[in-house]
């Protein structure tokens, strides 16, 4: 028995999952989506900063630009904390290209201009 | 150096920003917008996870985005503003005091103000921790601007007390920094944050979330080594024997936020007692004619879009009393909450001064409902009668009720409740 909660929209549910696959608790058709998709293939936007050579902040703050695998968060996060930018750095610039092969970039967040 | 102006705005953040711009669009051009911190945006600044703007734009934005969009767009207007500058005073005849390096301290006389100075985070003090005063306690805003703006990260063995957004944002976020976080203890039955925040910030990480549990015991020299928690029962009272120890280095405190309304005390505008944010009408002005107030500093906020379009109605407000198409002050009508509701803003309607076909009606519930009915009357006419599937006190409600209803009553009184079943 694996539990879910549904996070489509505001109510919640906590839907069961039996060994059989069968699901229980959802209010909704989305709900089964849902958790069909976090069982097989769970993925999440990441958010983090990378160092920054700049007159009035120590870090730019960064997102991945599509979902990566939850799996391969923390592989990602190793190589963001590897990198080191220098200001002027504009907003939606690219950090690093295609992360770990991934066909995923980070990506800035901010405008620091210097 | 000028030192009259239409309005000033007080606070850079998403509300003084929606102010400034919507009143600068409505036609008063003359306005001074002041920021203590050397940026515009505001605590969005250091809320580097997305989420935000859905209701605003459709897409899915992190917080610095959507405060750079602001920011761009009071820059593109050419609106004066300037950062590192901190308001010391409002005085009763409307005068702003402000000092920064560059023009020292200046007095400068506006025809209108608005406050947006956010609010501060809940600290040790407010919610009496027993135990030591060692060093490592720390609330997570304080620890989320460190970390994300500074580049410091404050512990490496955490504990969280309060499930509110912030605290389960940090909870992640830590974690991925490579900190542990050994759980987050919750008073209450139910988490007062996002489903969404507890599924990827919790879930995620395998962190657990320790509802109906509180922090009893917090124990250091100097600095923090062990926080001890345990199961309150329903009067909140901790249960002995169910106590777990946890060791730590850092303890973050999430437990509420309260608004920043020390510009107010020489004003003279009285304040809520719940929501602790000034009196205002639905258009956002206080008791005090031309002071309005918006954002985290009139009641406290979870969703900056939200915050956005309060700063669009206070910018809207001050620019018709700028204007002189204001009415003067009539009939008001006061609102109420009953069984369900904690509170209720505007807290009058300014029955003259209605600008729009629609008043809208902001308020929160005292706890979780399922199908339930919200029940607004005026004095004991009911006038509206909703089905709720679903609400939840983290979430900000609202409700809308026509112009027409308002004007054509006498009443005195409009009462928001819930009716369960
Ligand atoms: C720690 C924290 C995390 C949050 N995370 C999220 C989130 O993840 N998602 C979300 O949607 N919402 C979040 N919120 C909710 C947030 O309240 C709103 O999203 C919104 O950004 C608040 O805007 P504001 O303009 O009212 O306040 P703020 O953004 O706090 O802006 C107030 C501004 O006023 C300035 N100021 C204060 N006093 C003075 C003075 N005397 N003189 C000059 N300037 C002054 C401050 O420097 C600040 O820039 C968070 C709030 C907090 C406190
Ligand atoms: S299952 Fe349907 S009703 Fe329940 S939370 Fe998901 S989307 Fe909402």
């Amino acid at each position: 028995m694996k539990e879910f909660i549904c996070i489509v929209c505001p109510r919640g549910c906590k839907i069961r999952v039996n060994e059989q696959g069968e699901m229980e608790g959802y209010g909704c058709k989305r709900g089964i989506t849902y958790v069909q998709n976090e069982m097989t293939n769970p993925k999440r936007m990441l958010t983090s900063t990378v160092k920054i050579k700049s007159k009035i902040v120590n870090r730019l703050p960064i997102i991945t630009s599509s979902e990566i695998n939850k799996d391969d968060i923390f592989r990602v996060m190793e190589e963001i904390n590897k990198v080191k930018v220098e200001a002027p750095i504009y907003i939606h610039d690219v950090i690093i290209k295609n992360v770990l092969g991934l066909g995923v970039d980070i990506i800035a967040t901010r405008t620091i201009r210097e | 150096m000028k030192t009259n102006y239409d309005l000033v705005v007080i606070g850079g953040g998403s509300a003084g920003l929606a102010a400034a711009i919507s009143a600068y669009d409505h036609g008063i051009k003359d306005i001074l917008l002041l920021e203590a911190e050397a940026h515009l945006g505001g605590i969005l600044l250091q809320c580097i996870h997305n989420g935000f703007g859905l209701h605003e734009f459709k897409e899915q934005l992190t917080g610095p985005e959507y405060a750079e969009r602001f920011a761009n767009q009071l820059i593109e207007r050419k609106i004066e503003y300037k950062t590192d500058t901190l308001v010391l005073e409002i005085k009763e005849d409307k005068t702003v005091i402000y000092s920064n390096k560059e023009d020292g301290l200046v007095e400068v006389k506006a025809q209108a103000i608005i406050l947006a100075t956010g609010c501060l985070e809940r600290t040790r003090g407010a919610i009496n921790t027993p135990g030591d005063r060692p060093s490592g306690v720390i609330t997570a805003g304080l620890a989320q601007k460190y970390l994300n703006i500074d580049g410091y990260l404050v512990g490496k063995r955490v504990f969280i007390l309060g499930s509110g957004d912030i605290g389960l944002i940090m909870a992640r976020r830590m974690t991925l920094e490579g900190a542990k976080v050994l759980g987050v203890a919750e008073i209450m039955p139910y988490s007062n944050g996002l489903n969404r925040n507890i599924v990827q910030c919790l879930h995620d990480f395998n962190i657990p979330l320790y509802l109906s549990h509180t922090v009893t015991n917090i124990i250091g020299k100097d600095k923090l080594e062990k926080v001890v928690i345990a199961k309150v029962d329903e009067n909140f009272n901790p249960i002995k024997g169910t106590e777990k120890e946890f060791q730590v280095d850092t303890l973050l405190l999430s437990v509420g936020l309260i608004p920043l309304n020390g510009l107010l005390d020489k004003v003279n505008v009285p304040t809520h007692p719940r929501t602790r944010g000034a009196l205002v009408s639905q258009n956002l002005e206080t008791m005090k004619e031309g002071i309005f107030s918006c954002g985290n500093v009139l009641h406290v906020h979870d969703l900056v879009d939200f915050v956005t379009k309060e700063g669009r109605k206070a910018g809207y407000g001050a620019a018709t009393y700028l204007k002189g198409k204001m009415h003067k002050k009539g009939r008001r009508i006061i609102t109420r909450n009953k069984s369900g509701v904690s509170y209720v803003v505007p807290y009058y309607i300014d029955v003259e001064n209605i600008l729009d076909n629609l008043v809208e009606l902001n308020f929160r519930v005292t706890k979780p409902f399922e199908k339930t009915r919200l029940i607004v009357k005026l004095d004991d006419k009911e006038i509206k009668n909703i089905f709720k599937l679903h609400m939840l006190p983290s979430e900000m409600e609202s409700v809308l009720i026509e112009k027409e209803i308002l004007m054509n009553s006498n009443a005195k009184e409009i009462t928001l409740e819930i009716k369960e079943g």
